[in-house]
């Protein structure tokens, strides 16, 4: 591993990640607020890929273990994080499906 | 797999989240928005498994396991308890951010002194402050919202608070900056759990002092600093996916706070350190206040002869698992030929957007959930506005009364319509124990008892009647 990592390019991305998140975020409907936050619940579980690394490296025991707690909260975020969000929104109906008699 | 192709597999799962997140602007394509995230997230995983340096396999799969044995639970819960999930999630998400950072930090100093660079130990510093008062504030939070007994619901506060918090989270800034000058010292591994246990404390001191009303913009705060727990672990692993998929996650929650603090008309500072809902002192005396009641027949009748009824529905509502009943109550106004409109305030619920979900799932269709700031306008036109469980979000103190402690606060202009039916549990105040001047108007009237027997009451009221 060499430690030329170019930390400016890292805060650039973060930058301008950030001002992506914010520009598309947004343009969310706030009849979906609740869905967004649980689908960034989900996404915040991309954690799991630092956890894989600290989990599955030939590492002491202790660290691997941290790692693997790790893997199991990130993952249980990414799994029901992604359920949740879609039962969620599959409860958005625009019109209702049988139409009551129309006014009488 | 060799090091081009895992950076392409995380460029694409960048791309892909942040598709799903602009899929999230519109209820038609918001479940593709889930499936581009899934993908990403798979794509994310896999990269990441097959790379050289991963070479043990069986604790991963076990953690894999253990994680959709409790997720798939987790992700069934009632509509009601979303808020609690959500911020068990947040605590989740520190949880593991934290512990990376810490499994990093021992493994560099017994195994690559050399890797513990100044930035990488302000990213590890910070990821772990971040990562664990998000731990222990989100399971607060999480507890508070469950009214899990031992927790107390209301705002705990106690002299010098605020100086205490912030010197607890100094004095870890001060160990953290003594880490990072010193990081492969003999004594530094000894103290770094200090800077763990302060935020761990830090987190809990955070929570206590806020209650019921202010949680769904403290759930949003704890979003965001779940993702930038996540965007310093980027910067720790030298990743750049974590440092993408962090920050949208941190902007995500940073808006809905600032969304969610507006509708309050308060700042962040205030809510993270007002200390809001303590019982303001009821003015007794004077003149007393009488409420005056409707029946549920006279009730029925009116709203059966409105042309436009607009709902207010508020936490109540929730919580008397009325929003069923409200739904048969629409229908058969809307049998009438009567339009019947949900006015929605951002802080209505528990949580962004809570109010939406529960609406849907009683199978209202959205395109009659209106937003506060598109239905005040109506609000003069309007026959009837039934409020349902709502009282902050309709008390015309914000806009009145100086000294009211909403005051400022945008609120739905219920007080303009020409009658307002107001179905109230008890004749106390409201949550944050302000009297609510709507109440007592010369267009008020109030239907005391339980929000799902009253709505209930009315339905049997209006289909027992012929429809005209």
């Amino acid at each position: 591993m060499s430690e030329s990592i170019d930390y400016w390019s890292l805060l650039y991305v973060f930058v301008l990640a950030a001002f992506i998140g914010l520009g598309v975020i947004r343009r969310v409907s706030r009849l979906l607020h609740t869905p967004l936050m649980s689908i960034t619940n989900a996404i915040s579980g991309i954690a799991v890929i630092g956890s894989i690394i600290v989990t599955g490296g030939d590492y002491p025991t202790e660290i691997r273990i941290m790692g693997a707690i790790a893997l199991f909260a990130s993952m249980t975020n990414i799994v029901s994080g992604f359920l949740i969000t879609d039962r969620m929104l599959k409860m958005f109906k625009a019109d209702r499906r049988p139409k009551p008699d129309q006014r009488s | 797999m060799n090091n081009a192709l895992v950076q392409l597999s995380y460029l694409v799962a960048t791309g892909l989240f942040i598709f799903a997140l602009h899929w999230m602007n519109a209820p038609l394509t918001a479940r593709k928005g889930v499936y581009a995230g899934v993908a990403a997230m798979v794509i994310a995983i896999g990269a990441t498994w097959a790379q050289p340096e991963v070479v043990h396999h069986g604790w991963i799969v076990l953690a894999i396991i253990a994680g959709v044995a409790v997720g798939v639970p987790l992700s069934m819960v009632p509509l009601t308890a979303v808020p609690q999930r959500t911020a068990l999630s947040h605590a989740f998400g520190g949880l593991a951010a934290g512990l990376v950072g810490t499994a990093k930090y021992y493994l560099w100093f017994s195994e690559g002194p050399q890797h513990l660079t100044t930035f990488r130990m302000v990213a590890i510093i910070v990821e772990i402050i971040l990562g664990y008062l998000t731990f222990t504030g989100s399971l607060l939070a999480a507890g508070k919202l469950q009214e899990v007994k031992w927790i107390p619901q209301r705002p705990v506060t106690y002299p010098l608070q605020n100086v205490t918090n912030l010197g607890l989270l100094a004095l870890a800034a001060v160990v953290g900056v003594a880490l990072t000058l010193n990081p492969t010292a003999a004594w530094a591994p000894a103290l770094f759990p200090v800077v763990i246990l302060l935020a761990l404390v830090f987190g809990v001191l955070l929570i206590i002092p806020i209650g019921g009303a202010d949680m769904p913009t403290v759930i949003a705060i704890l979003n965001s600093y779940a993702g930038l727990a996540a965007v310093a672990m980027g910067f720790v692993l030298d990743n750049k996916l974590l440092i993408t998929a962090g920050a949208l996650d941190g902007a995500s929650g940073l808006i809905l706070a600032i969304i969610m603090c507006k509708a309050m008309n308060r700042s962040f500072l205030n809510v993270l350190f007002g200390a809001f809902g303590q019982a303001q002192p009821v003015k007794t005396g004077g003149d007393q206040k009488i409420y005056r009641e409707e029946t549920i027949e006279g009730g029925a009748q009116v709203l059966e002869q409105a042309n436009l009824v607009v709902i207010i529905p508020g936490y109540g509502m929730a919580v008397a698992q009325a929003q069923h009943k409200v739904r048969e109550l629409y229908d058969q106004l809307k049998k009438r030929g009567v339009s019947v409109k949900f006015a929605i305030h951002p802080v209505a619920g528990r949580m962004p957007g809570h109010m939406n979900v529960l609406l849907a799932e009683a199978d209202i269709p959205y395109t009659d959930l209106v937003e506060m700031d598109d239905i005040n306008p109506d609000m003069p036109q309007c026959d009837v506005a039934l409020v349902v469980g709502a009282n902050d979000v309709v008390n015309p103190s914000a806009r009145n009364e100086k000294t009211s402690p909403i005051y400022g606060m945008p609120i739905i202009d219920a007080d303009k319509a020409r009658t307002v039916f107001a179905i109230k549990r008890s004749k106390n105040p409201g949550f944050a124990g302000i009297d609510n001047e709507l109440y007592f108007s010369d267009r008020t009237w109030m239907l005391f008892g339980d929000a799902k027997n009253v709505v209930g009451e009315l339905v049997k009221q209006l289909s027992g009647s012929a429809v005209h």
